[in-house]
């Protein structure tokens, strides 16, 4: 994209996008005895994203996919080695610490471990006084009044109760709803969950995925839900990317891939996502063997290839896919529908 | 009599002493599985599932205080053999187990060979040799490169030990495998590609498997018996494709329904309130607090009632099945 | 707070700690009964000693509680003013010029050993005509022997031992050869000299020439025991040293150790936290420093440049910091580094001295609090250490200079133990109750060492 095609998307876009990434890297550096270094860990190759304001979109992908190394660098916690972080208008790739901190408190973070993600010594309202005070709120009446409207909306009421307890006095659900205030304390505009019910149990994840939902319609909240549990992403998500090996290998509208999948390696996901079901036990789960492929030297061509059921050797294993555009938003980067149109960049 | 069980439990009970008081996290367990069949545990955590996973093959903590009940491997009843007996009779030899995060306890310094070969060694006393071929015969049953027998557990992927992890319990082909958690540490893909092999395994290698888990969803792709637990206590038994299609037990229905599902776009629901403390488990029907359909005999234990092989533990099937 | 409460509480089920808290109370309490009772001012002067300060203390003596454990019983040291202390009376008879001023002292002598020595401090106030004096002294069996006569001047000292003419009016009435003191409180002709036990009565006699003269009179008796703690070689009282040793033991050891702890502490965090040259560049002083040779540093900077105690502080805390502690809690500081809190912290916008002061610090506070306390007692003893070499502030008195100064004057060999174990006991009282709570306060906090 040439400088001028840049700056004109960029300002139609800026009142609908708050998120883009584009052609977006992050290379890891393997140190080896020092100096040396060993090749890189290419841990994001690439990766082309939008996300409208108020939207909510699941990044799916097993560990190994990138998915981590991506979140963390829309969240500037590492620097894009390549590409652009563009958030509201603003490319973040580098910033100045003020910047940057403004920049900080209007993307919220919810992370998977809901008791590791707070310190251990200090209670629910220091907790959540924190980012208050980072931001500068010195009056206490303010702050004190704001922790106790963000518990009431993640209900954790009798607020009062909870405010001196510490974190190991509450239970997973209880924790993972603490984690969900203190990431909205600052009212932001995109919240960041990373697998946030993972780690809780079935009865309590859809309580707090229930929680998430509201929040983003009472705020009008942009998510971006990093999962790799698709049967909770389609309760949860409008836009889902697929990733593998640090790409972007197919994205479609919620309905859209789960009832049209292209790729093989969604269709192995989807194959791998049990429900409660009858049949289950009488068959077997149609899933390709193997593991996800080394980032520091990732297959030639198109990455999962090696375990690829529908390979085609000679196009498969030498070229790169490009994104082929299905139609209804639905863009896969396979040579199996090489027979479709090459997309062009989603406006 | 139950001879033709591959395994038959009985008001199994293990309470463990703590500061706070006495946990008792078993409290009451009964059922039975036939050859080459799993019965899947199901519970949230905190109900116990853990505790019954070792205190059916009795590895009990320093601070274990009652522990009764009466456990059934074919013929032998094995709560009244010593420690001694049971070491050499019973524990990985007819039963064995994959503990939870067991891709995470293998022993670091030695190869991953060594440590499936060890049982063997240890338990049935053949010599080196002959026990590393097992090895390398159960790497091969488990989908292992052979040439991994020399690697270090840091060598392999998440997946890989687990594999190894359940590779060690089969190596003395015990008739039953616990297996506790054995894929939530995992992928996805890596998950199914797991149960595709103890599907493989049940069939194939004639073994009966205890799958504990928390997970109602996965479990489905394993059991023939749905066993789900409560606060130390099993609420109901049912054959896997009835259960699945009509589970009976009020909790069971709301596990069911509290799960997001792939396939379906239900709205899934959530159980309001939390599990009971194992500490002081309330008196009568454990989960009535917590149930939309308690009425006033709620107040009182509730019996077990039966539907053939199938049983529920709750009074509003009064009437509609046999008492056990 | 709350956490402080259920410390104590965990702290009391370990005997050693509280057997060593009970200690550190003990000597916290004495250093400041030592501040309040000796102003620090006072304490220096008391220490320089010369002949105003110290006039009234004997040489070389042990402390007076010393006497129950001898089978003979040893003289106290006396110093009494007349008209002042009511043992020693001043009766003045004006006349018509002047007066005649009697005093009086008597005493009951019951010591199985002599005094070392006998003063009479005058001090007159006069104009011209200077008083005369004249001095007796009455023994038990009766008798009075006349002591002296002299005019006196504004000043004088009389010093009984020194007196030729006492001691030939001595050798008459004993019939042999004696000194002043032995003389005076001997029985008469006894053969060995044998102690006249009773009541003596000293009796001067002072006659004033004008109207507003008047003498002032001090008798001081140099026992063979004095005082709490005895005196030394300066005849300075060792109450002040035995004292002040412990604010100073104290303040030393806990400002060593502490600014030691939280620097090293700090200093990590930092390394830590910010990785790349930072830290490699603390860790390579780290090294050197460590293959320093600290005590002989220490040696060096007192015997060239200075032994004020600050500055001796000062140079111990500087080459402590950089030393294994680092190493440790860096270690400590990289794994809590990549907690999940910590990176959520990063997220919401903290800065960076934030996370190292209100995230990472907190972490590590309870392991360094059994250090700091552990190491109170090594830098006590350090200091000792240097005064024990003569590289102590010479102006301080500090328990290693007591010791410094016994051993120079060779007290071990001349029987002069308690100006040894005086300050050593309590040297290794203050490791002791240090020590004990360290390690009771390193098992608290460190709970896998609770089965050791």
């Amino acid at each position: 994209m040439t400088q001028e095609e840049l700056t004109i998307k960029n300002t139609t876009d800026s009142s609908e996008n708050i998120l883009v990434l584009d052609d977006l890297k992050v290379y890891f550096v393997l140190k080896k005895y020092g100096f040396q270094h060993a090749g890189y860990v290419h841990a994001v190759d690439g990766v082309n994203l939008h996300l409208k304001r108020g939207e909510t979109i699941a990044i799916v992908g097993e560990s190994g996919s990138g998915k981590t190394s991506l979140m963390r660098t829309i969240l500037r916690l590492n620097v894009p080695t390549g590409g652009t972080v563009t958030f509201d208008g603003d490319v973040v790739n580098d910033l100045s610490p003020v910047e940057l901190k403004a920049f900080r408190q209007k993307v919220g973070y919810v992370q998977q471990d809901p008791y590791g993600a707070m310190p251990p010594f200090m209670n629910v309202q220091t907790i959540l006084e924190e980012p208050l005070k980072i931001a500068g709120i010195k009056d206490k009446a303010e702050r004190r009044r704001r922790v106790i409207q963000v518990m009431d909306e993640v209900k954790m009421t009798p607020v009062e109760d909870f405010l001196t307890k510490f974190p190991h006095q509450l239970s997973g659900g209880q924790q993972q709803r603490i984690v969900i205030a203190r990431a909205m304390i600052l009212d932001p505009v995109l919240l960041v969950a990373d697998e946030p019910v993972s780690m809780l149990d079935a009865s309590v994840r859809v309580e707090i995925l229930k929680l998430l939902r509201n929040l983003q319609a009472t705020h009008n909240l942009a998510v971006i839900y990093i999962t790799h549990d698709l049967a909770t992403v389609r309760y949860f998500s409008e836009y889902i990317y697929v990733m593998y090996a640090g790409q972007i290998i197919e994205k479609a509208p919620e309905s859209e891939l789960i009832d049209n999948t292209a790729h093989p390696y969604t269709h192995a996901l989807l194959a791998a996502t049990s429900d409660p079901d009858p049949k289950n036990v009488d068959e077997m789960q149609d899933v390709p063997p193997g593991e996800p492929p080394s980032l520091v030297n990732p297959p030639q061509g198109c990455r999962f290839h090696p375990r690829c059921p529908h390979m085609m050797p000679g196009l498969c294993d030498v070229e790169v896919p490009p994104e082929f555009d299905l139609k209804n938003d639905h863009l896969v980067s396979c040579w199996l529908f090489r027979e479709h149109e090459i997309a062009n960049e989603r406006s | 009599m139950t001879q033709e069980n591959v395994i038959s439990i009985k008001d199994l009970k293990l309470h463990f002493t703590t500061t706070k008081g006495t946990v008792q996290a078993v409290d009451g367990v009964d059922f039975d599985l036939k050859p080459t069949k799993a019965v899947v545990v199901v519970g949230e955590s905190g109900c116990g599932k853990t505790s019954l996973a070792k205190a059916v093959l009795r590895l009990l903590p320093r601070n274990a205080g009652q522990y009764s009940g009466k456990i059934w491997l074919r013929d032998i009843e094995t709560m009244s053999l010593s420690d001694e007996e049971y070491r050499k009779q019973i524990r990985w030899i007819k039963m064995s187990m994959v503990p939870q995060a067991a891709m995470n306890s293998l022993n670091p310094v030695l190869r991953v060979g060594e440590q499936v070969a060890e049982p063997m060694l240890v338990h049935a006393g053949v010599d080196k040799e002959a026990a590393l071929e097992q090895a390398a015969k159960m790497f091969q049953n488990v989908g292992v490169p052979v040439d991994f027998l020399n690697r270090y557990p840091f060598e392999l992927s998440g997946g890989m030990r687990q594999r190894v992890a359940i590779a060690m319990a089969l190596v003395t082909a015990p008739e039953l495998v616990i297996l506790d958690e054995p894929t939530s540490a995992l992928d996805v893909l890596t998950q199914a590609n797991i149960f595709n092999l103890l599907k493989e395994i049940k069939n194939g290698l004639e073994t009966s498997f205890i799958l504990i888990t928390h997970d109602i969803s996965t479990s489905s792709e394993l059991a023939d018996i749905v066993a789900v637990m409560y606060a130390g206590q099993i609420v109901e038994v049912g054959e896997s494709h009835r259960f699945f299609s009509k589970p009976r037990h009020p909790y069971s229905i709301k596990l069911m329904a509290s799960v997001p599902r792939l396939r379906s776009r239900a709205e899934p629901d959530f159980i309001v309130g939390r599990p009971p403390s194992l500490i002081n488990p309330p008196t009568g029907c454990r989960f009535a607090q917590r149930c939309p359909s308690r009425f006033e005999k709620c107040v009182n234990e509730p019996p077990i009632y039966r539907f053939g092989d199938d049983w529920v533990k709750c009074w509003l099937y009064e009437g509609k099945g046999e008492i056990k | 707070m709350k956490n402080i409460r259920n410390s104590l509480k965990e702290i009391s089920k370990y005997p050693s700690a509280i057997f060593g808290m009970i200690i550190i109370l003990l000597l916290v309490a004495l250093a400041i009964y030592a501040v309040f009772t000796i102003p620090y001012g006072e304490a220096v002067r008391l220490w320089r000693g010369g002949e105003d300060t110290v006039y009234r203390n004997p040489k070389n003596v042990p402390p007076s509680w010393f006497n129950n454990f001898t089978d003979k019983s040893l003289p106290i040291s006396v110093a009494v003013v007349a008209g002042e202390d009511e043992e020693f009376t001043k009766v003045v008879t004006p006349g018509v010029e002047g007066s005649s001023i009697e005093y009086e002292y008597s005493f009951d002598f019951q010591y199985d050993e002599y005094p070392q020595e006998l003063f009479l401090y005058i001090q007159a106030d006069y104009q011209v005509k200077n008083p005369f004096i004249s001095i007796t002294l009455e023994t038990p069996g009766g008798e009075e022997i006349r002591i002296s006569d002299f005019g006196t001047s504004a000043r004088q000292t009389y010093r009984f031992s020194q007196d030729d003419r006492l001691e030939t009016r001595l050798r008459r009435l004993h019939g042999r050869e004696v000194l002043p003191i032995h003389g005076l409180f001997s029985v008469p002709e006894s053969d060995p000299l044998e102690i006249n036990k009773g009541v003596y009565t000293l009796k001067v006699l002072a006659s004033t020439f004008e109207e507003n003269s008047d003498v002032r009179i001090e008798f001081v008796s140099h026992g063979l025991v004095f005082g709490l703690f005895g005196t030394d070689h300066m005849r300075r009282d060792l109450t002040t040293a035995i004292l002040w040793g412990a604010p100073i033991a104290l303040a030393f050891g806990l400002l060593a150790a502490a600014t030691t702890s939280v620097l090293s502490m700090l200093i990590a965090a930092i390394g830590a936290w910010f990785g790349g040259w930072v830290d490699e560049l603390i860790q390579r002083i780290t090294e050197v420093n460590l293959v320093l040779p600290f005590f002989s540093v220490l040696i060096m900077v007192g015997t060239f440049y200075s032994r004020s105690i600050w500055v001796i502080l000062g140079v111990t805390i500087a080459l402590s910091i950089f030393t294994g502690a680092i190493k440790t809690n860096r270690a400590i500081f990289l794994q809590v580094k990549e907690s999940t809190y910590i990176e959520a912290a990063r997220a919401y916008g903290a800065s960076n001295s934030r996370i190292i002061v209100r995230y990472l610090v907190p972490r590590i506070i309870p392991m360094l609090i059994p250090g700091l306390v552990s190491a109170v007692p090594s830098y006590v003893f350090l200091e000792a250490s240097l005064a024990l070499l003569g590289l102590g502030d010479p102006t301080l008195p500090t328990w290693g200079k007591v010791i410094n100064d016994a051993y120079t004057n060779g007290a071990l060999y001349r029987g002069q133990f308690y100006w040894i174990l005086e300050p050593a006991v309590l040297l290794m009282i203050t490791g002791l109750g240090f020590a004990m709570l360290g390690f009771a306060l390193d098992r608290i906090f460190n709970p896998r060492l609770r089965g050791m």
